[in-house]
């Protein structure tokens, strides 16, 4: 065929070109480039990879954000963005080292999924699960942060039970967790709680008005008497007409009786004192804001006003056992996998079989190296279904290898010396390589993009794996197979090359003398 | 090697084995596991885990404790929906039930520790909610689609739209193949089970850009030189990838089945058995539909164009009326020249 005659020719002359290739000098690059990325990453305290929970036991929760049930309107990616606030609050709250809370997903359609190591599991699952929602209470009491003597001053004349009032006397405000917030709060009972600062103790009663009454709230400077920053809140209908009897119940009474505390999931986030009856379903609240005080608080009552709920999509309890369990099943599937290969690969390829372990290797170090790196950086976690998608990638990764052989051996069959075939072998290989290997990043990429939990770790391992294929067959497997076929071994076809004629199936490697 | 001797025959094509002459046949093979998927799908349908429908399921590490034990266990807290319980290994007893309250569940682990003198955190739970199952579906179905049409515009640039379209054609009939087994046999389709489809779908892609590329090269100027038909040159192409095809797929192979093994052997059920037992279904269903249909049904949407329609008749004309992929010994010699 006149067409492969041309080609063979061109391509005779470009591996000819001295300049072009240097494979030697690639492939101690490449090699060196490898150990300092491993020497930094040990300088720099990258030396272990983080586990996830199912490999070393822990308890996760997956929460799917919705709106209570008779709710109108819709998820807003700030309500979740409030609801990962309040909820990592909680967390923090346990005391865990380690607690993680993330939102996984885009936009509206997001979980939030907390990791919590080790066996705190029930504490979790109760307190993540409850409805955050923003409440109006009247407060009945405000006294300093601390526990003091003057409590029972305070206390006299009051109906609370003994044990309100031992629950009372307990409360300590400059205590981290008693300000982060538990979602405990009934919205039909008393409440003994802090204010966001932890600068005083509120014992506040049932909730009158709720999130879902306000209709809006914005902050706004006061131009006119220019007293600052001020927020206002609109109600609607109904929530007018509970504000409004609210208010004038409070307005009269004395000090602190006439303020109504804004609680958001069980913790005071401002107690404004009532100055008159607001009848007309829109309020003002003044102080002395600074701008970004007010623009919190006016977030706080417009997200608030839509109190999600979460739905436990999954909660998973591993046990320490399990976790090491599946760890070491995950190892050991690795090293079986990877055994499998290389005992394939030398079975069919012989010599050449040592190119493809030696990849393999590299691969698996590279993928090591940004393992490490990316845990140390982005606190990167390797779970079960992480090893899964690393265990598969060999496959895919020794896939390139096999192309490329094939195609060697293609272009021998044409009639070409090992040396001439390592090359224009390669420059077909190359590009279905690429292709293919792009379209297994593709794939790992949406399934990362539309996944959440696991499927992510699967989708990232196996999208990493692969592109790192790409640099270790373009930067080590290529440069070594043009260097392996300048050896005498190799050209003379010797039986255990991989590449003699009985291998490759051609009469006779003449050829290959002629070029030697 | 006898294998690696076959590669080199069937490279020059001495030795070829006539795929895409008889593509009516892996059609109709194709088609007839097709309709048996779609009945086991119908008329059996998929056995869900819990993360799809909603449940819980606890396992217990216990030598001694029995199924019989575990069962009055679960029922002594006064859950009466339905259980499954079962044991796994010889040293694991695994009970599944419906929905649960937080407060049911963590009954259901007390009496557990309690009956087997284990402690609580050593029970491994996993709680599912019922609308759960719905979120992940929605996602992996969008994921599907998302997948399917970045890849179709990603090949259609790189290749040809036809050779696109044949890719997920292909593609379509790995994932309907999977399925249906799933079905027909009862396997569990968990979360990772569908890690495991959506991953086959990328690898069979693989698969079939490695053929199509090699279709490519033989039919890149077959119009002008108009020495073998279109289904000719492709049956070639399919013939030269074929041991390729074989090795790459074995390979991809093997470390699957390790997971399998693995995963089924040392952990019993969870996300490595699922998953490699999807994978490996798929695998093969996707090597498969790389040769045996992706590229016929190229040959045949291309052979619809004038072009080729044309080249067709001049060659079935030069090559005495038939258009029989019979260009073995020709072939060779043309190389030869």
């Amino acid at each position: 065929m006149s067409f492969e005659n041309r080609s063979y020719s061109n391509n005779q002359r470009n591996s000819g070109d001295a300049k072009k290739a240097r494979p030697a000098r690639t492939l101690t690059i490449t090699v060196l480039v490898t150990a300092i990325f491993f020497g930094v990453s040990a300088a720099i305290g990258a030396t272990s990879i983080n586990l996830g929970l199912d490999l070393r036991g822990g308890t996760s929760v997956t929460l799917q954000p919705r709106l209570e049930t008779g709710q109108e309107g819709q998820v807003t990616a700030e309500a979740i963005d409030q609801a990962v606030a309040i909820i990592r609050q909680r967390v923090n709250s346990l005391g865990v080292a380690e607690a993680e809370v993330a939102a996984e997903g885009a936009g509206t359609n997001r979980q939030i999924v907390i990791s919590v190591p080790g066996e705190t599991g029930r504490r979790v699952v109760d307190l993540v699960g409850q409805t955050a929602e923003l409440r109006f209470r009247q407060v009945l009491l405000d006294a300093s942060a601390v526990p003091s003597v003057d409590d029972d001053k305070l206390l006299e004349g009051s109906q609370l039970t003994a044990e309100q009032i031992a629950t009372f006397k307990a409360l300590d405000c400059t205590k981290p967790e008693s300000t982060l917030g538990s979602g405990g709060d009934d919205a039909n009972s008393l409440i003994f709680t802090c204010d966001r600062e932890g600068s005083s103790r509120f014992i506040l009663a049932p909730a009158q008005v709720v999130g879902r009454d306000i209709k809006g709230a914005t902050a706004a400077l006061d131009q006119q008497n220019a007293s600052g920053w001020f927020v206002s809140l609109d109600f609607t209908g109904d929530g007018a007409k509970k504000f409004g009897d609210l208010t004038q119940s409070v307005v009269d009474l004395p000090s602190p009786q006439n303020q109504v505390a804004i609680v958001l999931d069980g913790v005071v986030v401002s107690a404004p004192r009532i100055n008159e009856a607001i009848l007309g379903g829109s309020a003002q609240i003044t102080g002395s804001f600074s701008q970004i005080e007010a623009q919190d608080l006016a977030n706080v009552l417009k997200y608030g006003s839509l109190p999600l709920a979460f739905d436990r999509g999954e909660v998973q309890q591993v046990s320490p056992t399990l976790g090491n369990d599946q760890l070491v099943a995950g190892l050991i599937a690795g090293a079986l996998g990877l055994l499998l290969v290389v005992l394939y690969s030398l079975l069919y390829y012989r010599a050449l079989g040592s190119v493809v372990i030696g990849s393999l290797l590299l691969a698996g170090l590279h993928v090591l190296l940004i393992c490490l790196l990316l845990g140390k950086w982005v606190g990167f976690t390797l779970t079960l279904a992480g090893i899964a998608g690393m265990i598969v990638a060999i496959g895919i990764t020794a896939d390139s290898f096999i192309v490329y052989f094939e195609r060697i051996r293609d272009e021998m069959r044409d009639g070409k010396p090992l040396r001439v075939a390592a090359e224009t072998g390669w420059q077909r290989a190359r590009r279905t390589i690429i292709v293919a290997d792009l379209v297994s990043v593709i794939s790992a990429v949406v399934l990362y993009i539309v996944s959440v939990g696991s499927v992510r770790g699967f989708a990232f391992t196996l999208g990493l794996t692969t592109a790192v294929d790409l640099i270790v067959i373009f930067f080590f497997t290529k440069p070594l197979v043009s260097l392996l076929a300048k050896l005498k071994f190799f050209q003379s076809g010797a039986a255990w090359s991989g590449v003699s004629p009985r291998s490759v199936g051609i009469a006779t490697t003449s050829n290959a003398g002629k070029v030697a | 090697m006898k294998f690696t001797g076959l590669g080199g025959r069937l490279y020059r094509g001495e030795t070829s084995i006539n795929i895409i002459g008889a593509r009516k046949k892996w059609y109709a093979l194709s088609g007839v596991f097709i309709i048996l998927s779609i009945f086991a799908l119908t008329v059996q349908g998929l056995h869900l885990g819990i993360e799809f429908k909603g449940g819980s399921a606890f396992t217990v590490t216990t030598i001694s404790g029995t199924v019989e034990e575990a069962r009055s266990v679960v029922a002594s807290t006064g859950y009466t929906g339905n259980s499954i319980v079962q044991t796994i290994g010889n040293d694991k007893i695994r009970i599944q039930t419906g929905v649960l309250e937080p407060a049911q569940s963590n009954a259901i682990q007390d009496a557990l520790a309690a009956k087997f003198g284990v402690s609580v955190e050593s029970i491994d739970t996993q709680n599912v909610g019922p609308s759960w199952g719905e979120e992940i579906s929605k996602k992996a179905f969008q994921g599907l689609i998302a997948f399917l049409i970045c890849i179709m515009i990603y090949l259609a640039l790189t290749f040809e739209p036809k050779m696109a379209v044949a890719a997920i054609v292909a593609v379509i009939h790995d994932v309907f193949i999977t399925v249906g087994i799933y079905a027909l046999v009862g396997f569990e389709v968990t979360p990772s089970t569908v890690i495991g489809f959506l991953t086959i779908l990328g690898y069979s892609l693989y698969d079939t850009v490695v053929v199509f590329d090699k279709v490519r090269e033989n039919t890149r100027s077959i119009t002008s030189t108009g020495k073998s038909t279109y289904a000719q040159a492709t049956n070639l192409a399919v013939n030269q990838t074929l041991v390729r095809s074989m090795n790459t797929s074995l390979i991809a192979l093997l470390p699957v089945a390790a997971i399998l093994f693995v995963g089924a052997g040392l952990l019993g059920a969870g996300t490595l058995k699922d998953l490699a037992l999807a994978l490996f279904i798929g695998l093969i269903a996707g090597t498969y539909s790389s040769i045996f249909i992706a590229a016929p049904i190229l040959a045949n949407l291309r052979e619809r164009e004038p072009a080729i329609k044309a080249l067709n008749q001049r060659v079935a004309a030069r090559q005495g009326g038939s258009v029989v992929v019979e260009h073995s010994r020709k072939n060779r010699k043309k190389r030869r020249k």
